[in-house]
């Protein structure tokens, strides 16, 4: 084309970014890379490689190995040898290192960049203004919360060595994401990028060294899921954490369980996207390009379901297909390009089978009429309309440039629908009212809220879902938790059975039924099967109702019932506990006796269990109204609100041998933040629980907040951990139940508090390690400006 | 195909003027239904020059279009009939000729959209410009300000049109957007249109005294409503000129103004765009929001002194390879 016919035209021409650099540093590595295993790079034990291209030409790029059992074997002894030594730096040595490795993200900032656009087929501007300023501000923002680690968390440490998974979506970023905390916190890491997107890694590998870290620090092998696999299974793991897909992470899940590793997943998404009709349209447009056209839609928590109020929508349709055509598809090093290539003829298929289901469903699809380039992984913006939540579109995550779209009609719809998911990663608000906006956010069920915006990222705030999209947060204070744990060593715990006994109740003595607590009433057992309590010498003390499936069910059914309990004030759940208290306070003779009667061990310890339940009581009123979120610095004009949320409606398997501190050590932080609860009392010493839903009546505590059912922990355990619609499940029974809960949370990726067979010391048991798992952390971002 | 077709007669200005922009009845709904979010534009704004890069040929005929945009502009009180005529002699020849040349583009008139000078300077203008087909703009109604009697800014348009200004840069009354006093601003610029009978209307905003972004969106479809063809954001008196967030806003206006009406009407930045690399995003900006028709000289100018300087030593880098120094080009 000449000067004089583009002048006429006035198209875009090429602006390419030079690969060529990027391609050196391949070269010069002769195409071939072996794995980082204890600051170097080694050949793997098997000796296999395997190819990894650029999907925008199908160019072979390099050869990268194939780690193996050895190879990870090596690795983990390497990260287990370092770990020690690494934590011992303290915070402040830690700090260094990660600021140099800011540093050099930044020296090496478009080589970086580059080498990522070519190994994934992101566009260029993203890898460049995006991903790699984002990396480097991860690594800056980490080698601060090393530094400041003794003095601001000085009750946590180190896990050890974290075996890090992460996706092809943002290779290097979520590296950032896993390596950066895990470090600053005094871990070290085994770490496997996508097989697809290997070779940043190995960048930053090179960087390592560079740094100068310590050997074994920071240890990278390579591979296909086999890989991901073996770091999962290896017993001298003590974290795990994952992103990547729900499917996956399921697996994890269940490889996991039992085995006492920290395990946090960030998952997959089905984020809505709503606007209102007093929202500005034109820029609801432009966060959509954001949401969904944002890395060819390859975005975990990817605006995908555009929820639009009906008044605007078709407006709002015209606006986003005459968008999507100046949207500009082609070579991901274009400086002018938009979208670029999908990652891999796999996913490419995937989409476009998921999108042809879509349309056999009935969907109506607009794409973007502009031009794809003729060969490369391509796939078109596509907008997809006259669907409901009954499609499958509207369920399943696509991974892709496609949007689906339908309509609400009132803001309380506008939520049911936004939380009609499986998921909750994300959700956009689009409105130019303030009340609308805050009043919407807290309401979904999701982890990061955006008014007014898309797809804001910020080491300083919190990243991670609730459901299906997985648990534990990424970035901010939040995430720092998901890389320590409780100083101090814990003994393990042995079974606690219950006494037997032959005789019946003493003479005279009046039968007394305990019954379970559901719904704020006094229930029979299901099963109509009850077991007879008796004390250490085998008196008689009395029955309990031996509680089944059906009890569970009922008993979660009114714990969901009871969820307003979550929209009162602090202040209000506050005196609720100081008042549970005082009427406790006032048996406190008769709760002392009876711990006696069940456990023996005299009446000192007994009546000190009553007196530290009831002081733990003022301990959670204190908190109900004090446990605050966080307004973090995030550098926009705005503000991200870190909102402590409850849970939901959690599950507790309350431990044996305090029978009534134990169970207020565990449900008053619960019910304290907002929670609803269902109680499985000690197993062996279940009367202190059920004398317990007396005081519960007498204190103004809303029917359905707190749950009990009595009975077999194992069997109750195992349908709490199954239940669908349980968000959480602590068990801190003395018979180990961790692997059975876990493995059976997968369902729903509910939230496990285990206790691995380790015992607490319930007389110091409170405070805030209690109350960040009574919490969800939803970061709620409100940009601002007139 | 050459853009500007070389007149004799200064009437004949079909292909640079469109049909004027008749105007519609006041919407006061469409008015109070505005909503602009600052913080969505900004960030929209902030991110636009990192999403469109013009390079090589591509960035040469572009800044070659961009200089057909300028309205090569002297508003200085020390102005004499001898400077305005140094000024129209290099919007005659902005770049010069052997750049054009080794850029092929010979074939092509390259000139400025206009040249854009007070009342008085007009008779000037127009005498230094005849037989170019440039032409010329006149700022009026009580430039910068606005505050001079109805009648004498009305008086105003009517002896600049007389002189032969064939466009009219008008101000209006910021005070009727600030007290959201639509009707009167609606009066007042359709007062405006009328005197400026087939000349082309363009209607400064001050953007840079309205407050807010949504006032400005407002002010927008108040002028289009009243018959402006062009909206312009800045007299390049006030604080702060042409932004790329304001820019946002008006172009969008303009947007839905022909989505509801048909009528393209034009838009002017001024002030504040002095660098080639700015013109350039600022056309990808027109380009993506608006689409390419918008990229003609009917439809875009912008106002600028410093920016012609910039573009035509960007184009001798094109050229030679070298980077280039200013006092290789003529003084306009």
């Amino acid at each position: 084309m000449t000067i004089a016919e583009i002048f006429d035209t006035m198209e875009y021409g090429p602006a390419p970014e030079s690969a060529a650099q990027a391609l050196d540093w391949i070269a010069a590595r002769d195409g071939r890379f072996g794995l980082f295993i204890n600051g170097a790079f080694v050949e793997g034990a098997g000796g296999e490689t395997f190819e990894t291209r650029n999907p925008a030409t199908g160019e072979l790029l390099a050869h990268v190995t194939q780690a193996g059992q050895a190879d990870v074997d090596a690795a983990v002894a390497a990260a287990r040898k370092a770990q020690p030594g690494w934590e011992k730096l303290g915070g402040k040595g830690r700090a260094r290192f990660l600021y140099a490795l800011a540093r050099l993200v930044q020296k090496h900032s478009r080589l970086l960049a580059v080498l990522e656009t070519l190994d994934n087929g992101k566009p260029i501007r993203e890898s460049r203004d995006i991903d790699v300023p984002l990396v480097a501000r991860h690594f800056y923002y980490h080698a601060g919360a090393a530094q400041l680690m003794e003095s601001e968390m000085p009750d946590q440490q180190a896990i050890g060595v974290a075996g890090q998974i992460i996706p092809w979506n943002f290779p290097l970023l979520m590296l950032a994401w896993k390596i950066a905390p895990a470090l600053a916190m005094g871990n070290t890491v085994v770490l496997k990028p996508a097989e697809y997107t290997s070779l940043t890694a190995l960048l930053f590998a090179a960087l390592c060294i560079e740094a100068g870290l310590p050997s074994g620090v920071v240890n990278i092998v390579t591979g296909d899921g086999r890989v991901g696999e073996m770091i999962v299974a290896h017993p001298d793991i003590d974290k795990i954490a994952f992103t990547g897909s729900t499917e996956v992470g399921r697996r994890i899940r269940a490889a996991t369980a039992g085995t006492g590793k920290a395990l946090t997943l960030e998952l997959g998404g089905k984020s809505p996207y709503i606007v209102f009709d007093d929202a500005d349209l034109d820029s609801a447009v432009e966060g959509l390009v954001d949401a969904i056209w944002f890395n060819q839609g390859q975005v975990c928590c990817a605006g995908s379901r555009l929820l639009v109020q009906e008044g605007v929508a078709d407006r709002l349709h015209d606006k986003i297909r005459a968008r999507m055509d100046r949207l500009r598809i082609g070579n991901p090093l274009d400086k002018a390009i938009d979208i670029g290539a999908i990652v891999d003829p796999v996913q490419l298929q995937s989409i476009s089978e998921l999108v042809d289901r879509g349309l056999a469903e009935g969907g109506e699809a607009y794409r973007a009429n502009a031009p794809l380039p003729g060969n490369g992984c391509y796939y078109p913006p596509t907008l997809i309309c006259g669907l409901e939540p009954a499609s499958t579109l509207m369920q399943e995550e696509i991974f892709g440039p496609v949007l689906v779209s339908m309509t609400f009609r009132t803001p309380a719809e506008a939520v049911q629908l936004a939380n009609n998911t499986r998921y909750g990663l994300a959700a956009s608000v689009w409105s130019e009212n303030i009340n609308l906006a805050l009043d919407v956010a807290p309401k979904l069920a999701c982890g990061v809220v955006w008014i007014n915006g898309t797809n804001m990222f910020d080491a300083a705030a919190g990243f991670g879902g609730r459901r299906e999209s997985g648990f534990g947060r990424e970035g901010g204070r939040e995430g720092l938790y998901a890389y320590t744990r409780p100083k101090g060593t814990t003994k393990s715990l042995k079974p606690i059975t219950a006494f037997r006994g032959t005789s019946g109740p003493a003479d005279g003595l009046l039968d007394r039924t305990a019954k379970m607590y559901i719904g704020g009433k006094q229930a029979r057992p299901d099963s109509g099967y009850s077991r007879a309590v008796y004390g250490p010498k085998g008196a008689f003390l009395g029955h309990v109702g031996l509680g089944n499936r059906k009890d569970i069910r009922n008993a979660v059914e009114a714990a969901h019932k009871a969820q307003g309990w979550a929209g009162t004030s602090g202040h209000l759940r506050a005196q609720i506990l100081y008042y549970i208290a005082e009427n406790l306070s006032a048996r406190t003779d008769e709760f002392a006796e009876r711990l006696l009667a069940m456990q023996g061990g005299g009446s000192t310890p007994a009546r000190a269990e009553v007196e530290a339940a009831i002081s733990r009581l003022f301990t959670y009123g204190a908190w109900a109204d004090k446990y605050d979120g966080a307004v973090h610095n995030v550098p926009i004009k705005g503000v991200a609100l870190a909102m402590n949320e409850p849970v939901g409606v959690v599950g507790v398997i309350a431990p044996d041998e305090a029978p009534l501190l134990g169970l207020i050590s565990t449900v008053a932080p619960l019910i304290a933040m907002g929670n609803t609860c269902v109680l499985v009392p000690s197993q062996a010493y279940p009367l202190a629980a059920t004398d317990f839903y007396q005081v519960l009546e007498t204190s103004d505590l809303p029917a359905g907040v707190v749950n009990i059912v009595t009975g077999e922990h194992d069997a109750l355990a195992r349908t709490l951990a199954e239940h669908d619609d349980v968000d959480a499940l602590w068990s801190f029974s003395s018979s180990d139940l961790s692997g059975a809960i876990e493995a059976a949370s997968v369902g729903n990726l509910k939230r496990t508090w285990v206790n691995n067979a380790h015992a607490r010391d319930w007389a110091r048991a409170e405070g805030r390690e209690f109350l960040r798992h009574a919490t969800d952390v939803k970061n709620i971002w409100i940009p601002y400006g007139e | 195909m050459p853009v500007q077709t070389p007149v004799s007669s200064s009437a004949d200005l079909s292909q640079l003027h469109p049909a004027r922009n008749p105007g519609t009845a006041l919407d006061l709904d469409r008015i109070r239904d505005i909503r602009a979010n600052t913080a969505a534009i900004e960030r929209r704004a902030a991110s636009l020059p990192g999403r469109r890069s013009i390079k090589k040929d591509w960035q040469a005929a572009w800044l070659l279009k961009a200089v057909t945009f300028i309205d090569l502009t002297t508003l200085a009180g020390d102005d004499t009939e001898r400077r305005v005529h140094r000024l129209c002699m290099k919007a005659r020849q902005p770049i010069r000729a052997d750049i054009v040349a080794a850029l092929g583009m010979s074939e092509h008139r390259i000139t400025t959209g206009a040249v854009c000078v007070y009342h008085e300077m007009v008779p000037a203008a127009v005498r230094a410009l005849d037989g170019s087909g440039i032409p010329v703009a006149a700022v009026s109604t009580g430039f910068p300000a606005g505050l001079s009697p109805l009648r004498l800014r009305i008086e105003e348009i009517r002896d600049s049109v007389a002189a032969g200004a064939r466009e009219i840069d008008i101000v209006i009354s910021r005070r009727h957007v600030l007290g959201q006093n639509w009707q009167a601003l609606y009066d007042e610029i359709r007062a405006f249109r009328e005197a400026c009978g087939d000349v082309h209307m363009k209607t400064i905003l001050a953007t840079g005294d309205l407050g807010t972004l949504r006032n400005v969106a407002r002010a927008s479809w108040v002028a289009m409503m009243a018959g402006a063809d062009f909206i312009k954001t800045s007299t390049g008196k006030e604080g702060v000129n042409a932004t790329l967030p304001v820019s946002l806003v008006m172009i969008r206006a303009i947007r839905a103004y022909h989505e509801a009406t048909g009528i393209r009407i034009g838009y002017k930045p001024a002030g504040g765009i002095s660098k080639a690399k700015d013109v350039l995003t600022y056309m990808a900006l027109m380009k993506d929001e608006l689409g390419t028709r918008w990229l003609q000289p009917d439809l875009f100018r912008i106002g600028a002194s410093s920016l012609l300087g910039d573009i035509e030593r960007q184009l001798e880098h094109h050229v030679t390879g070298r980077y280039s120094a200013s006092y290789r080009h003529a003084m306009g």
